[in-house]
């Protein structure tokens, strides 16, 4: 399996060479010591994905999003089971915060996940946001292509709470659901947070809490006119906890799939998305080039000092250093 | 970019007594000293608890019991380990909760590297914890993941 990369790819050590080889025999300890190559940002994890990304874009990318409490958990953990039963193979990855005091992370989604163990066919990785601004979307993208390329028929990335990490995350996504539920004032967040208009499916989760219809009757307003035009936003209700709903919204998904498939959304998806990849990729890049080139030595600190005390602006000290 | 790769733990409760306070205790404090902690609850079988090592990647274990059932499920969880082609040289295993003296050779017999009781400290478990870490990574233990950015 030492297919060839093209030019600009990094170097894969013996020892990463061997775990890519065995994720792709089906492995799944490399599959788990590759992801978190990946995650850690390593120069290994880098050359990996060169090697994999040949295996990729298969596996339905589904994005699960909502505010804290709403269920996203719970709701991974059925729409799973119930794929299962499809005879479809699943990888999960789940999101969590990471404390930008401490920088730890409690990881608390498998907890919702317990009966997803016992399936080999079934892989959850959870992951901390490790807070960085802009690169999380990056990471999650990258280990969903991990697991799609380790052949999982479906990848679902559930995200933390709200937000515009969460409009990004989504980006990643193929399908992405958003999950509301009657109690909290959930409606407000929505559409505050702009996550109406990335949802292709529409989840009132706890539908057996009262409000459910109301809310249900609230989103049917509000999407009609945040649907970007395109295709008619499903919105279902669940009690994820009950299973109730489920084979509903696993029809949803696979619904929506083969509708972007059939409109040829999903092609300009897919442009839309690498596009955006490579953009990311390369303002991260410039942006630690530049930073680490050595004539900013001192001079960074000089300007940061510069502008906080008015004597210059923040444009000017921006231009400056790139004229260094 | 990040100056170092957090640690990540996996917290786990074998067996069927539901008292979590010293799982939560423990996952909080590891988190407050910056690693990344799995927490999966209660009632774990221990093929629940291997596999979710083996998924989460995991370079440190540690399981609260205070059922008095360790002498069975501990065990079992280090042989689920194996199975999955984890041995417990490799990671960190360590135990905390209701464990008599008697006990404790055998359990570090099979891999536990520290018992930690009722009256641990949760900063005399970071330390233990971080050492381990330090030193693994010093021994390059991690060498076919070196190379980063």
């Amino acid at each position: 399996m030492t297919a060839a990369t093209g030019n600009g790819a990094e170097a894969l050590s013996d020892g990463a060479a061997d775990l890519v080889e065995r994720l792709l025999a089906g492995d799944r300890r490399a599959l788990a010591r590759v992801i978190s190559l990946v995650e850690n940002r390593t120069g290994d994890g880098r050359a990996a994905l060169g090697q994999l990304y040949q295996h990729t874009g298969k596996a339905h990318i589904v994005g699960i999003t909502g505010g804290s409490g709403a269920g996203k958990s719970t709701l991974a953990n059925a729409l799973a089971l119930e794929l299962r039963k499809r005879d479809r193979t699943i990888g999960i990855v789940a999101v969590d915060p990471t404390s930008p005091f401490t920088h730890g992370a409690i990881l608390g989604d498998r907890i919702r996940m317990q009966e997803l163990a016992k399936d080999p066919q079934i892989f959850v990785r959870s992951m901390a946001t490790r807070g960085e601004i802009g690169g999380l979307a990056a990471m999650t993208s990258d280990v969903a292509s991990v697991l799609d390329a380790a052949g999982k028929d479906v990848v679902i990335i559930e995200t933390v709470g709200a937000g515009q990490d969460e409009v990004e995350i989504a980006s990643a996504a193929e399908t992405t659901i958003v999950v509301l539920t009657p109690a909290g004032g959930d409606d407000v967040q929505a559409m505050k947070a702009g996550i109406m208009e990335i949802a292709d499916v529409l989840v009132v989760n706890k539908a057996d809490l009262p409000g459910a219809d109301s809310l249900k009757a609230l989103l049917l307003a509000a999407t009609t006119s945040a649907s970007r035009g395109r295709l008619e936003t499903p919105i279902l209700t669940t009690v994820a906890t009950k299973r109730e709903g489920i084979t509903e919204l696993t029809d949803a998904i696979d619904e929506h799939r083969q509708r972007i498939e059939r409109s040829g959304e999903r092609e300009s998806l897919r442009l839309e998305r690498a596009r955006r990849q490579i953009l990311a990729l390369l303002r991260q890049r410039l942006l630690e080039e530049a930073l680490r080139a050595p004539s900013l030595d001192g001079s960074l600190e000089e300007l940061v000092r510069g502008v906080a005390e008015r004597r210059l602006d923040p444009y000017t000290a921006a231009a400056r250093l790139i004229a260094d | 970019m990040t100056d170092e790769q957090p640690i990540r733990v996996l917290i786990a409760k074998p067996g069927l007594d539901g008292h979590d306070r010293g799982a939560k205790v423990v996952a909080r404090a590891l988190r407050d000293a910056g690693m990344e902690v799995v927490y999966t609850g209660i009632r774990q079988t221990p093929e629940m608890i291997a596999e979710a090592a083996l998924q989460e990647d995991v370079e440190v274990v540690g399981l609260s019991i205070l059922s008095g059932a360790h002498a069975e499920l501990f065990p079992r969880v280090v042989a689920a380990l194996k199975e999955r082609g984890i041995n417990a040289d490799e990671i960190l295993l360590f135990a905390g909760g209701i464990i008599p003296d008697d006990d404790i050779p055998a359990l570090k017999e099979l891999g536990f590297q520290e018992i930690f009781r009722p009256g641990a400290s949760t900063q005399d478990i970071i330390e233990f914890v971080r050492d381990w870490s330090a030193k693994q990574r010093d021994n390059g233990a991690k060498g076919e993941v070196a190379g980063g950015p």
